[in-house]
């Protein structure tokens, strides 16, 4: 894929398969996500995180978020609502992510999930993001 | 260490005042607190004021009067009046001072708060790919909570029906019509499972109260609602709080939790003993998990105690007898001294057309960004 990450250190690729990056606190063991950054990313190890994990909870966002923060690159006529919630990599973290799916009501808490990488239509051009799915 | 009273509570109704700003609603709420006690801004000895969007808390001293007294402005997220009163409180307790007022004001634009990234320590991806909405937190949580504990869409509906019941009861309310629970749950879809008419709106308000030591009270023949217990939380590694990209698997108490246990021990009294309740609801989710997260009930028993009514006026116990956040929206300042002044009336028998009948204990319970919780006891 030519799509430029959205961030960098945010995630990467092994061989096919895409992987979040998170941190893990080397006085405590405590994982978070993403990778802190900066002076406070010295505090972290950076870990490759598991691409496969169960649905914690899950939201819809029904109406276009304000911009700034948020820059996508529709507009409230083009706007479509999309599923996003958090996904438990056991053992590790539960990562906040958009939930891809065609019918948000078939989301249900326990579901599987995979990790995907995802073009995101940001203002100024698209980039990759990533996105959790349910597994088939 | 001597006894605190509330011996004057004030406010400013809450709503849409165009014509007035956040600080003309604080000083407004000052003088109805002065003037409820019977006593001068002259007598006041110190000053707590709590704004998040509506400026210095300190800009009420030139309109009520430069005495000199000690004024400090805290700011403290959506504990920001809460955390006023507590210091006030402590102020009193500690023997420094005998008299004093804590002020919470607030004025907030229309529509959702807009975050920035930076502001909050997050990437600017995390905002930017529409992931940084308090909404979502709101509906995250409780659809969690409602699949773990099998609460239903309705009993949301219930407690917003509830609200806009109270609200009309309330002269400080700013929704003050009934709405019926098919039009809240017919409402615009926000943030499953949450509605538009299930979550409360940034507003306009004022609300002050006046502190006393015990010994002060008798002096000046003044009586008043003591303060049981008073204690702010705040999160855990663990707690689930708005604007977190990551959670820790393993879980954690929530701020609110802590801070009631804190409140109810310092009080010495339970769950049991609360006669009325005023509870952080911020959107109708928000209160069905703090009536557990409070001890009032075990989770997943909401579903049957609001089918009943429990927390309807008349009910078992009453929950946001004013109409709460949802009823009169969520000044940040003013929010927490909004519950305290309600739960004033209810313990002096003042709260016309809401009253809970020998209300002796009244509890509060503030709660929001970035996780914290404020909890006060009241006793008659």
């Amino acid at each position: 894929m030519a799509l430029a990450p959205i961030a960098e250190g945010l995630f990467e690729v092994v061989g096919d398969v895409p992987h979040l990056i998170g941190g893990r606190r080397k006085t405590d063991g405590r994982m978070v996500f993403p990778l802190p950054t900066g002076p406070e990313g010295q505090n972290y190890e950076a870990v490759r995180l598991s691409p496969d994990g169960r649905l914690w909870s899950f939201t819809v966002q029904r109406f276009r978020p304000k911009s700034p923060p948020y820059a996508g690159a529709d507009d409230e006529a083009s706007f479509q609502p999309y599923a996003l919630g958090y996904v438990e990599l056991p053992g590790e973290v539960i990562v906040e992510s958009r939930i891809e799916t065609d019918d948000f009501a078939t989301l249900k808490i326990g579901a599987p999930m995979r990790l995907k990488l995802v073009p995101f239509r940001k203002v100024g051009g698209d980039v990759l993001a990533y996105a959790f799915e349910p597994v088939a | 260490m001597t006894d605190v009273h509330i011996v004057g509570a004030g406010i400013h109704a809450f709503g849409r005042h165009d014509d007035k700003s956040g600080l003309d609603q604080g000083v407004f709420a000052v003088r109805e607190a002065l003037a409820d006690a019977g006593l001068d801004w002259a007598d006041i000895q110190f000053g707590f004021g709590g704004s998040d969007a509506a400026g210095n808390a300190d800009a009420v001293l030139p309109r009520l009067g430069l005495t000199g007294i000690q004024f400090i402005n805290v700011k403290n997220g959506c504990a920001a009046g809460g955390s006023a009163l507590l210091s006030g409180y402590w102020a009193i307790k500690s023997g420094e001072f005998d008299l004093g007022v804590v002020v919470g004001f607030d004025k907030h634009p229309r529509g959702a708060f807009s975050p920035t990234p930076a502001d909050w320590g997050l990437p600017e991806w995390y905002g930017e790919t529409g992931l940084m909405l308090t909404t979502q937190f709101f509906g995250n949580k409780i659809n969690r909570y409602m699949g773990l504990h099998g609460i239903s869409a309705t009993t949301l509906g219930r407690v917003a029906e509830k609200a806009f019941e109270n609200g009309v009861r309330a002269p400080h309310a700013w929704r003050r019509e009934a709405i019926g629970l098919n039009a809240i749950m017919n409402s615009r879809m926000i943030s499953d499972p949450l509605t538009q008419y299930m979550f409360c709106s940034p507003a306009e308000g004022g609300a002050a109260l006046i502190l006393a030591s015990d010994r002060k009270m008798r002096e000046l023949g003044l009586s008043g609602p003591k303060v049981r217990g008073a204690a702010v939380r705040t999160r855990l590694n663990g707690s689930f709080e708005v604007f977190s990209p990551s959670l820790d698997v393993e879980r954690a108490p929530s701020p609110t939790q802590i801070a009631s246990k804190a409140a109810y021990e310092m009080a010495g009294v339970g769950p049991s003993d609360i006669d009325v309740a005023q509870l952080q609801d911020t959107e109708s989710g928000a209160e069905i998990m703090h009536m557990a997260e409070n001890g009032f009930c075990a989770d997943g028993e909401q579903e049957r105690l609001l089918a009943e009514g429990a927390t309807k006026l008349g009910g078992a116990l009453p929950v946001n007898t004013d109409g709460g956040c949802l009823a009169c929206g969520e000044p940040i300042g003013a929010s927490g001294l909004r519950q305290v002044y309600e739960n004033v009336q209810q313990l002096r028998g003042r709260a016309d057309g809401r009253q809970v009948a020998d209300a002796r204990l009244g509890y509060s319970q503030v709660y929001g960004a970035p996780g914290l919780s404020g909890v006060v006891i009241l006793e008659a």
